[in-house]
């Protein structure tokens, strides 16, 4: 706004200027405009194919699953006489074994296996090399594979543990391991260099510097690495049937003895029977391991955002 | 680069009248001889031989590239994380190679501190910051006290006193870098390493850095980087000059040690034409 005092000329001059800077500002081409509605409208249209086939999957497991969606779904063990009543109880609790197996075990394996490679392995030396080529290659090798690996080394072979849930929380441990460590790799390398030479040229040693500036830095991106490697893990199903998941475990699971099943597995050997009932029951199955993925998730991401907050 | 004529008047009288004998009557702290980094087989700085004395402030001036950086990084053994760099020659402190074979860099480190070009507090508290030292160092006496000693000699105590537990990185860039001298003055140096401490800082937070640095060599031998000449006339006592040699085929350049005098002498009087041309500002 122009004062009160100042000159109609002058006035008119500041408006004219105005308008110009406005025209240099908002002139962009015809060809430019389209090129980038026909990009934003690409970008929008791969979104919505990815959240399409997910809407699909939650909208049908709900419509089929809904006349299951009652408290014996989680309370009832699993039968193959009455599906009326039947349920998952045992499956979550072997998934839910399974899993906590395998943050226990990749936690510390692949936030070490990350610390050495970023902190302390010399990319010179040929062994550190091949050691990073084969963790790239490992990340990308079928599921089924480590199966057979579980059952010759972990079920039979050296550790002979049987057919148990710490064999399959050490078999899919080792499926998601690859992912833990690269993208710890990932959270450690963009800790700013300033930080750790502030600390060294305090008299702080390496392991300091890493313990106490680096890792609590890093903690949500590993925590990110983390959430990935578990919803990866939960769905698997393909290895953990090599290595025993039994599909009718009516008893309780434990970690070092006796059968066990795990959510996928019993989905799976529900859908695949001929009656309706059990389609039913296999869909209200879908709907509970999304809610317990759904649940894992949501804590991961709390306890992200915790550490965010506390810098 | 454009800088003004320095007027030698103002020199004269900022200059803290140490003569050089008086200087070198005092403790050499570092006694540099012979010394050349090279990374990855080219070097960067050649030939250098100087001597730093206690409780003096001593600057390295020079265009940029000429090494100026990379020979401050050896008196604390900095250049050791860069897995590339090659240091030779000797740098003894107090008489002992720094580079010794059963020398300790985590040892060097701790007496010989570090101030670097951009203020980098931890992610941490105000108190966490400067308790970061003492802490790894399982150093003895009450933490609170010695944080608080270490904020009052960095001119912080009074901006921060009230607000200890909030976020370092809250504090302007100015309050950062004075928490960076804080930080290692808490765990008692014996040298402070300064790289162009004030190159990312405004006027009135470079006048506040430059005014501790004077009061900070009562106690502590400060050697600093700057590529500020107005800076290294107003808080040096001695100056040394670094310069690039060009190879005669253009493809290596590599710094030398051109002058090294009081800083009087270099900025009025200089013995070679290549700082006389840098100082009044031919050079660029």
């Amino acid at each position: 706004m122009a004062d009160e005092g100042t000159p109609r000329s002058a006035q008119l001059a500041v408006a004219g200027a105005r308008s110009a800077t406005r025209d240099a500002l908002t002139a962009s081409s015809h060809q430019d405009r389209v090129t980038g509605a026909v990009f934003f409208a690409l970008l929008l249209l791969g979104l919505g194919t990815a959240l399409l086939g997910l809407v699909t999957i939650l909208i049908w497991s709900f419509v089929e699953g809904a006349p299951r969606l009652d408290a014996e779904l989680i309370t009832n063990g699993p039968s193959t006489l009455s599906p009326e009543t039947a349920g998952f109880r045992t499956a979550i609790l072997g998934s839910i074994y399974v899993i906590l197996g395998v943050i226990v075990l990749i936690v510390p394996l692949g936030v070490g296996a990350a610390i050495y490679l970023e902190e302390y392995a010399d990319p010179e030396r040929w062994w550190n090399r091949v050691i990073e080529l084969n963790i790239q290659n490992l990340a990308g090798v079928p599921s089924i594979v480590y199966g057979i690996l579980g059952l010759a080394f972990i079920v039979r072979g050296p550790l002979d543990l049987g057919f148990v849930v710490a064999a399959a929380s050490l078999t899919v441990a080792l499926l998601v391991l690859p992912t833990v460590i690269i993208a710890s790799r990932e959270a450690i390398r963009a800790v700013p260099r300033s930080i750790r030479e502030g600390a060294l040229a305090l008299g702080a040693t390496e392991w300091q510097t890493t313990s106490r500036q680096v890792l609590p830095i890093a903690v949500p991106g590993i925590l990110t690495g983390v959430i990935l490697a578990v919803a990866r893990a939960i769905g698997e199903a393909a290895p953990l049937l090599l290595v025993g998941a039994v599909t009718f475990a009516t008893f309780n699971p434990s970690l070092f003895e006796g059968g066990y099943s795990t959510l996928p597995v019993l989905i799976y050997n529900y859908a695949s029977r001929p009656q309706e009932e059990f389609r039913v029951l296999a869909a209200a199955g879908v709907i509970v391991m999304l809610v317990l993925l759904l649940a894992m998730n949501s804590f991961a991401v709390w306890l992200r955002n915790r550490y965010e907050q506390n810098w | 680069m454009q800088t003004p004529q320095i007027d030698s008047a103002r020199i004269a009288e900022t200059s803290h009248g140490l003569e050089r004998s008086e200087i070198e009557r005092r403790e050499k702290v570092f006694t540099v001889s012979d010394l050349a980094v090279h990374y990855g087989g080219m070097p960067a700085i050649e030939e250098v031989t100087l001597d730093v004395h206690r409780n003096t402030v001593t600057a390295f001036i020079g265009p940029s590239g000429c090494g100026k950086s990379t020979f401050i990084r050896c008196f604390n053994r900095m250049n050791d994380l860069i897995p590339a760099a090659k240091v030779s020659g000797t740098v003894l402190y107090h008489g002992a190679d720094l580079y010794g074979r059963d020398v300790d860099p985590v040892e060097v480190r701790r007496r010989i501190g570090m101030v670097f070009q951009k203020p980098n507090p931890f992610p941490k508290s105000i108190y966490d910051n400067v308790a970061f030292g003492p802490r790894v160092l399982s150093m003895k006496g009450s933490l609170d006290e010695r944080v608080e000693g270490a904020l009052r000699h960095a001119a912080l105590w009074e901006e921060v006193k009230d607000r200890l537990k909030d976020s370092a990185l809250g504090l302007s860039g100015g309050q950062q870098q004075r928490l960076c001298i804080a930080r290692c003055l808490a765990v008692e140096p014996d040298v402070i390493l300064m790289d162009e401490p004030a190159s990312a800082l405004d006027p009135i937070s470079t006048t506040r850095i430059e005014d501790l640095m004077h009061g900070l060599k009562r106690e502590y031998t400060i050697v600093i980087v700057t590529h500020n000449m107005q800076q290294a006339a107003r808080v040096a006592d001695m100056t040394a000059f670094f310069s690039v040699v060009v190879a005669e085929d253009g493809s290596a350049r590599r710094g030398v040690l051109v002058e090294y005098d009081t800083t009087a002498k270099i900025f009025t009087t200089p013995s070679d034409k290549r700082t006389e041309d840098y100082v009044t500002g031919r050079f660029g």
